[in-house]
């Protein structure tokens, strides 16, 4: 158990370092530095000066462990764009985006779930076939469009809600919550759908076909011939069989949900950390795009290990194998 | 004489029965059979067909030339669809514009650029994930587990993402005065680089599946260069499922590039894809011009729903297992 543990940090460490790597190369030879900081009017010699005092003149190696040594702390260097720490720039843009992530993740897994029951019970009736059928064509829907058509018809032609930004937002230390306000959970609704719509329709083609396998088990028709009520069944014994891979996915998407989170805040022009990296993209702010890969890197190799660990703990199976099983 | 068929009979060449042509053999084939047996991969083999089509034959056929500035009316702008411009007599099929371009022949030119930056983009990704695949299943070792650790970190992140990255450096690096006319390969190369992992891995296990056959220990025994063995002789043995990743890969890279363009970080305005087309029409929802929007994002929607399917019945035709 301790040694899957070390060797799967070990990993992570290693991805991270590969991916400091990249991101360091991109920060120190896309652009100058010393270009994008000073004027025209700096003479060469003192150009020469910053680039000694800043330390660009080191050993290559020395400046990817100094870069390293930073990013631990959280520094990433000043934005070329808004001149403001990086740090602080996606600190103070991180809150949007996690409040959008985790309301559109409930959003997916609930529904998700239900739907997939739904499906797997009612299964050959007319209503299982819409949906399926809507799923498939929900899947290669690009979202941005169906971010559009959202707007469309609830903003624009129905008026019930609002088609841009956050509404009121309230101040919790630094945390900027949108939550606790009417027209902030007003603003989250459209954007949050948008964004679980894809993981929706993969957790409901996850939970239908987990169902399906599990309604022709043994036990499921044993707890028949005992004369179990239908819902003690689906719900008691097939449903909690299923939920395992479902919750390993939900964990598992939540990064792409936050990778995702790019296209539906351009969308809805919701003021995250997504937003933040398309502008820097377009002006290539490489400061805020070495730091938005580390930053993405992290959650994901952070969620990975959680998962990892979580399934450790969750099938027993793994632990009586040992390191074979577990890889 | 008598015609005495015991003693005259002739023998009678026996014949072989003419191979059949190729056109029959493609008629007869289980390909053909399941195809015609699933109307909804007929309806969306045409769709793609009359998409691609109408898009290769763009300058040729489209009622004007939207990038011609001679022919545009800026007073044309925002005609309704199906009516007459107010102050000349191009008529709009589909309306115009903020520019008074005509939104039909845009969606023309645009599914010309979209087509064009997706098939690109899934060749190199074909070329570069087939080539690591094979030379990682092949060889086995060092180089093997780097390129799948490569791919593994690559394919735990969503393709956007990563073709975002690629477009951002690229255009870091390109000089300002060569970016527009750059930008349409930065893109194909961005998109490309994010979907080859898919590639690489699967043909990588068709490798290791082929390597151990007999005829690859043949080629191996009469002294055939390795370079030839992957070639000749397995290449050929892997490339079904790669024919389906592609099909597939296609209408993602189609996707892809519409994102990218919508988000504004895509191909130039100057040539317009349908990404950019829904970007420009999305300016103009709230002021209820919806036709500038509504008509790319459907041929957007047709050309990847079309594509996909048509890939997902590949997969289940070329499968025998599913047969």
């Amino acid at each position: 158990m301790l040694a899957l543990i070390i060797r799967r940090l070990a990993q992570s460490v290693l991805v991270m370092l590969f991916v400091a790597l990249i991101a360091f190369v991109m920060f120190r030879y896309v652009g100058d530095p010393i270009a994008s900081m000073v004027g025209v009017e700096t003479r060469i010699a003192e150009q020469e000066i910053m680039r000694d005092r800043l330390g660009l003149n080191d050993p290559v190696f020395m400046q990817f462990l100094r870069f390293i040594g930073n990013a631990v702390q959280g520094q990433f260097g000043i934005s070329y764009r808004l001149q403001q720490p990086v740090s602080e720039l996606i600190m103070s843009r991180l809150p949007a985006t996690i409040e959008l992530a985790f309301a559109s993740a409930t959003i997916a897994l609930i529904g998700g779930v239900a739907l997939g029951v739904f499906t797997a019970l009612r299964q050959g009736s007319f209503a299982t076939g819409a949906i399926m059928a809507a799923s498939l064509v929900g899947v290669s829907l690009p979202t941005f469009l169906i971010g559009i058509a959202l707007i469309y018809i609830f903003a624009v032609e129905l008026g019930w809600l609002p088609s841009f930004g956050r509404g009121q937002v309230v101040e919790l230390g630094w945390w900027r919550t949108g939550l606790l306000t009417e027209s902030g959970l007003r603003s989250i609704i459209l954007p949050a759908i948008t964004l679980s719509l894809f993981q929706l329709t993969l957790i409901m083609r996850l939970v239908r076909a987990e169902m399906l396998e599990v309604m022709r088990t043994e036990y499921i028709r044993f707890a028949r011939a005992r004369g179990l009520s239908d819902k003690a069944i689906n719900f008691g014994h097939a449903l909690r069989n299923t939920l395992v891979p479902v919750i390993t996915i939900t964990g598992l998407q939540l990064g792409s949900v936050i990778a995702f989170a790019i296209v539906t805040e351009t969308v809805f022009q919701w003021p995250g950390v997504g937003s933040l990296f398309i502008t820097s993209v377009q002006v290539v702010d490489v400061p805020v795009m070495a730091a938005y890969l580390m930053f993405i890197a992290f959650v994901f190799v952070v969620i990975n290990l959680i998962v990892d660990i979580l399934y450790f703990a969750v099938d027993p199976r793994l632990r009586v194998d040992g390191g074979a099983a577990g890889k | 004489m008598t015609n005495d068929p015991m003693t005259t009979r002739q023998i009678e060449p026996v014949i072989p029965p003419r191979p059949p042509g190729l056109l029959r053999q493609a008629l007869d084939s289980d390909m053909f059979y399941s195809w015609r047996n699933s109307p909804v991969t007929i309806v969306a083999t045409f769709t793609a067909a009359a998409l691609i089509l109408v898009a290769l034959l763009a300058p040729w056929i489209a009622p004007y030339n939207p990038f011609n500035p001679a022919t545009l009316n800026l007073m044309d702008g925002f005609t309704p669809p199906m009516s007459e411009g107010a102050f000349s007599d191009n008529w709009f099929l589909m309306g115009a514009d903020h520019q008074g371009r005509d939104v039909f022949s845009t969606i023309m030119y645009g599914s010309r650029v979209s087509l064009f930056v997706g098939a690109m983009a899934t060749l190199f990704a074909m070329t570069l994930g087939v080539g690591l695949g094979l030379a990682s299943g092949y060889n086995g070792g060092t180089i093997d587990a780097v390129i799948m650790r490569i791919a593994d970190i690559q394919l735990s992140f969503p393709a956007i993402l990563i073709a975002l990255l690629i477009f951002g450096v690229a255009r870091g690096l390109i000089p300002p005065s060569q970016q527009e006319s750059m930008a349409i390969w930065v893109l194909i190369f961005a998109i490309g680089l994010s979907n080859w992992a898919q590639f690489a891995r699967t043909v990588r296990g068709a490798t290791m599946v082929e390597r151990q056959k007999d005829y690859v220990a043949a080629a191996r025994i009469m002294g055939v260069h390795p370079a030839l063995i992957l070639l000749r002789h397995i290449l050929p043995n892997v490339l079904g499922p790669v024919l389906v990743i592609g099909t597939i890969g296609l209408a993602l890279a189609i996707i892809e590039e519409a994102t990218l363009s919508f988000l504004g970080v895509g191909v130039p305005p100057t040539q317009p894809s349908l990404g950019t087309l829904i970007r420009i029409g999305q300016q103009y929802l709230f002021s209820g011009e919806w036709w500038i929007l509504f008509f790319p994002a459907v041929t957007l929607v047709l050309l990847a729903l079309s594509v996909n399917l048509l890939g997902d019945w590949l997969r289940d035709a070329l499968n025998p297992k599913l047969r």
